[in-house]
């Protein structure tokens, strides 16, 4: 899988949680912006593990956590890209 | 109107078989969390829990009961018999026609679910044990304390999650205030450390790696546990004219539903709920001296709760002391506030304010006396004990110290 073939599939996990067009999920985005919850993050980061079989290091009580990083839709890719990388 | 006092209590939890064992627990800031043994533990990201180590079903029971009895009842039945022993109370027909039994439970039966849904779907077996249902209803544990003591009176399970216990013993006190029944036994039993029900919490993202760290800025979330806390409850005269031993006095109740989030908690229900505890019990918030918080040390339940209790509180908040007793016995979900009460009774009866440990980094948004790591030599003639469930179900109960 290409890098950016992950930052599609992320892109449409997104966009299917905010409930929204996947062209509408800029980079830049924030889960703010997208008008996503603490649950709606919990529920991308589950689509997340189960699409790309991986484990993300995510804890709803340290959202600013550096493990992985949620700030932008542009950083969760980047996390995704590299737990990919890790597993491979 | 009719009073009601405490008259017994009993205990199973992390921190030992017993009341003198977990209120000693308790005082010493002594935690009953740690690495998971009871179960195992491949494929599973939580790592600790506050499992009843000390508690071997097979000491107390026979094969035979065992059969029908999931640990969650046995612990329930373990604690009902020492706190009915330590009451001295004797259940002769016509009290027994009088006696509510009424227990928090939230998840009921949960070892044998997931031994016998683990025989289905991972082993292929055709069939579960026979006394499946029986053992994982959820109103197995009020049932088996029913039939072990000829409690004949009201009896039922309540469960509405983390405030199941504080419902229940709500209710009995309520009923015996009410003149519906003379006495209850009720609290609070869950033993849900299982693969499956840990697996649920998993993905919710709110357990903690290490340790529980309510109202600590570096926590990291909530830590379960099992156990049960079982009290008799006595109409006051009639427990005073049997020379009963009182630990206590049950004053209010308040409960109240958010109407809001599944999972978010919300500063108004809290709020009210605890207001409505301090007008049921006719008391002000000035005479407060403990909040047995509920502090589960996710931050959106710590911050609410602290900012309700200010709102509720006002100036007097600053002089309060608010602990979290989860920091040691953990989230023991359905009997959590049965746990508490224990605990609560025990700063008004002993002078000793139980601690909340692993308090290391200030949060300015708990910025409350939440008595850090070591236990208090206070005055405490008056407290309060918070329930907060997912669901928005909030129930707080207020206690006094009984005056002879």
């Amino acid at each position: 899988m290409t890098d950016d073939e992950i930052r599609q599939q992320v892109r449409a996990i997104i966009a299917e949680q905010a409930m929204i067009d996947v062209e509408q999920v800029s980079s830049d985005s924030t889960m703010d912006d997208l008008g996503l919850d603490s649950l709606g993050l919990v529920e991308i980061v589950f689509a997340i593990e189960e699409q790309f079989g991986v484990s993300v290091p995510y804890n709803a009580n340290e959202p600013n956590s550096d493990e992985f990083d949620i700030s932008t839709v542009r950083a969760v890719e980047d996390g995704v890209i590299r737990l990919v990388a890790e597993k491979d | 109107m009719r009073r009601v006092v405490v008259t017994g209590a009993g205990v199973v939890s992390a921190l030992g078989i017993g009341y003198e064992a977990h209120v000693a627990a308790l005082r010493a800031g002594r935690s009953g969390i740690g690495p998971i043994e009871l179960i195992p533990t491949e494929g599973l990201s939580i790592g600790i829990a506050a499992e009843a180590k000390s508690y071997d079903g097979t000491a107390r029971f026979t094969r035979n009961e065992l059969s029908l009895r999931d640990r969650v009842t046995q612990m329930a039945l373990t604690a009902t018999a020492e706190a009915v022993d330590r009451a001295g109370i004797a259940f002769d027909e016509a009290l027994a026609l009088r006696t509510a039994t009424v227990i928090g439970s939230s998840m009921g039966g949960q070892h044998t679910q997931d031994d016998n849904y683990r025989l289905l779907y991972r082993e292929n077996k055709p069939r579960v044990h026979p006394f499946t249902v029986p053992k994982l209803m959820a109103n197995a544990p009020s049932s088996w304390i029913s039939m072990d003591h000829g409690l004949k009176g009201p009896t039922w399970t309540v469960s509405t999650a983390c405030a199941s216990s504080n419902h229940a013993i709500g209710q009995a006190f309520h009923m015996i205030r009410a003149g519906m029944v003379d006495a209850a036994v009720t609290g609070g039993a869950e033993s849900g450390l299982t693969f499956g029900v840990l697996k649920a919490w998993e993905g919710l993202r709110v357990m903690a790696r290490d340790a529980c760290r309510p109202f600590s800025a570096n926590r990291t979330g909530m830590v379960q546990g099992e156990g049960a806390a079982i009290l008799v409850l006595e109409e006051r005269g009639a427990a005073l004219a049997r020379g009963a031993t009182v630990l206590g006095e049950i004053v209010g109740f308040g409960a109240t539903a958010d109407a809001g989030d599944i999972v978010q908690p919300s500063l108004d229900g809290a709020a009210r709920a605890m207001r409505a505890a301090l007008d049921d019990a006719g008391m002000a918030g000035g005479e407060v001296a403990y909040v047995n918080a509920h502090g589960t040390a996710t931050m959106a339940n710590d911050r609410t709760e602290c900012a309700a209790i200010r709102t509720v509180f006002g100036a007097h908040a600053d002089r309060l002391m608010v602990s979290s007793t989860k920091s040691m016995h953990g989230h023991c979900i359905g009997a959590a506030g049965a746990l508490e009460m224990v605990a609560t009774l025990s700063a008004l009866d002993g002078g000793i304010v139980p601690p909340t440990i692993n308090h290391e980094q200030p949060d300015p948004d708990c910025d409350l006396d939440v008595v850090p790591n070591e236990a208090r030599m206070a005055d405490v003639p008056c407290a309060l004990s918070n329930s907060f469930a997912f669901g928005g179900l909030n129930a707080v109960l207020a206690v006094r110290r009984h005056a002879a």
